[in-house]
């Protein structure tokens, strides 16, 4: 398998400086993988999504995507985080429509091609189930209806990469759940490679194709577990003993990677 | 028994209450001089102020006129080039670093010291009014626009970068409108202190405005046309405030969603 983003032997201290938030990072993400990273808080999640995406430069070790040495912002992604950062002062149609302000070649279509671009954006909407919000405020939305415009935001520009940090952190378990099967027909439907950051077990073991388990601080991969139920997976997945098998075995990994901080 | 908290003001007492309190403040300055038996020549009752109004009713509105312009005019240049300082010290720390010592030195300097300086270079005139109310007035727009600017959350950031966006995208995309409400906050703040800047300027400086008025009718010792020139000034400096409020409320309602203040 030749990886699309892979992290080799990589660490990084932020301000270059004092003790290292991962250290001796490798991983291998394969193209249309949907890949998975849980670990303690604080052990370099957030950080390994900051060094594939080349917002941070690692001080040692080699960071690629798409074949290419990362040395600057990859273009090709899109990204979505906890808090859903909407813009305030746009509604939530303008959001989406902000990424392809700014990535060619929709930025310089985006005007003459507008009426094309804001069906595409409202297709998104009603994808993820916010049929017609789109010239509702973002502040106007409920916390999860702004997730999923989140998502769409990170989806609008038909990413190859998309970075998921802990996107549905904050939700309540149904809405968390009706989520979970968003992204996993996005996934499907569109083959982009996905990394996914989580706390949660059983998210990432109904979500990922692999699963990546970081050490506590300074980060590395202390395992790293295939995850081989058959897609497409429906959520009555996550009460056969099959699943709750790797959840408990992946648990145990990091208690293993908790106790030994 | 009940658990319900008392219900705040009504729209309609809040509505009300302005007025209440300004006439009810009229009405007490009128009683204490009557009462007391002020002399008119240390605190004219409104009475008597009222009675200058109207007698020098065209010599104020000229003078007010007079002003006002000065002060619109040093506000206007005050607002271009707080926007552009504001700019370049919110998008760079070594800007930000390198100059704030000197724009703070430079704010706590009493404009007042200033009129000399200016009436030397440039004479008596109106150069010195709309100069002063400029110098005075904008400091609070470069502080509020380049905090706007420096306090974009690092998630925005990192949203825009990720996707390839320079740095000029970024403070046109999210640094410039989310500095907005800062921005237009601070105009409240500017336009009064412009306005009291090109008062002190025509004050010392000038043939004409309502500062100059005042100054003709201090060393004329006419105590009620002072007062009269006084409430004007108030009267116009609720106006211009008023309107920056207005201004505000419309460009930046997305700012505006609480209810804490409701
Ligand atoms: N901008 C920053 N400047 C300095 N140190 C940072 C910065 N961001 C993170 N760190 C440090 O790097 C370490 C790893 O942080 P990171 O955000 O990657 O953790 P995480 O695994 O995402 O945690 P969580 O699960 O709580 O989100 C932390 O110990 C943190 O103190
Ligand atoms: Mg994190």
């Amino acid at each position: 398998m030749v990886p699309f983003v892979s992290l080799t032997g990589v660490t990084h201290a932020y301000g270059g400086t004092g003790a290292p938030a991962v250290d001796g990072m490798t991983i291998a993400v394969g193209e249309g993988e949907f890949a998975a990273i849980v670990g303690p808080s604080g052990c370099g999640k957030s950080t390994v999504m900051k060094l594939a995406t080349g917002l941070q430069f690692p001080q040692a070790g080699v960071v690629t995507v798409a074949g290419a040495r990362v040395g600057a912002p990859v273009k090709i992604s899109g990204m979505a985080f906890q808090n859903p950062t909407l813009l305030p002062w746009r509604t939530t149609l303008d959001n989406l429509l902000l990424p392809l302000e700014i990535v060619q070649p929709h930025r310089g279509r985006l005007r003459r091609h507008r009426d094309e671009y804001v069906a595409r954006a409202e297709a998104l909407l009603e994808q993820v189930g916010l049929k017609g919000m789109g010239n509702k405020f973002p502040w106007q939305l409920s916390g999860g209806m702004q997730q999923r415009a989140s998502l769409c935001r990170a989806l609008i520009h038909e990413p190859q990469l998309l970075m998921l940090d802990e996107p549905f952190g904050a939700l309540d378990a149904f809405t968390r759940e009706e989520l979970w099967c968003v992204i996993r027909d996005l996934h499907a439907a569109r083959k982009v490679t996905v990394i996914l950051v989580t706390h949660d077990l059983r998210e990432a073991v109904f979500l990922a194709d692999r699963v990546f388990c970081m050490s506590a601080r300074p980060g590395r991969i202390i395992a790293e577990r295939e995850i081989g139920l058959p897609r497409p997976r429906d959520l009555e997945v996550t009460y056969t003993p099959e699943f709750s098998d790797i959840v408990h075995e992946l648990r145990g990994h990091i208690a293993h990677a908790r106790s030994a901080a | 028994m009940s658990t319900v908290a008392a219900p705040g003001p009504s729209k309609m007492a809040l509505a009300v209450a302005p007025w209440v309190f300004t006439v009810g403040f009229f009405l007490v300055w009128e009683a204490i001089c009557r009462i007391f038996k002020v002399s008119s020549f240390v605190l004219p009752p409104p009475s008597a102020v009222a009675v200058a109004m109207w007698e020098y009713r065209g010599p104020l509105a000229f003078h007010s006129a007079h002003t006002l312009w000065m002060t619109l005019a040093g506000f206007g240049i005050a607002v271009v080039a707080g926007i552009l300082l504001g700019v370049a010290l919110g998008a760079s720390r070594l800007v930000h670093a390198g100059s704030y010592p000197l724009l703070v030195a430079f704010n706590a300097i009493p404009k007042v010291a200033v009129v000399p300086i200016l009436v030397i270079w440039f004479g008596v005139g109106w150069m010195p009014a709309v100069l002063t109310a400029f110098l005075i007035s904008f400091f609070p727009i470069v502080v509020n626009v380049a905090t706007g600017l420096a306090t974009i959350e690092p998630e925005v950031e990192d949203v825009m970068r990720a996707l390839g966006a320079s740095k000029l995208d970024i403070i046109a995309k999210v640094g410039i409108p989310r500095s907005m409400p800062y921005f237009f906050g601070s105009l409240k703040v500017a336009i009064t202190l412009a306005y009291v800047g090109s008062v002190i300027a025509e004050y010392n400086a000038s043939n004409y405005g309502i500062g100059n008025l005042m100054a003709r009718a201090s060393a004329d010792f006419n105590v009620p046309l002072l007062f009269a020139a006084l409430v004007a000034l108030g009267i116009l400096g609720v106006i211009i405030y008023a309107a920056m409020a207005v201004l505000e409320r419309r460009t930046t309602g997305w700012a505006q969603r609480s209810n804490f203040a409701a």
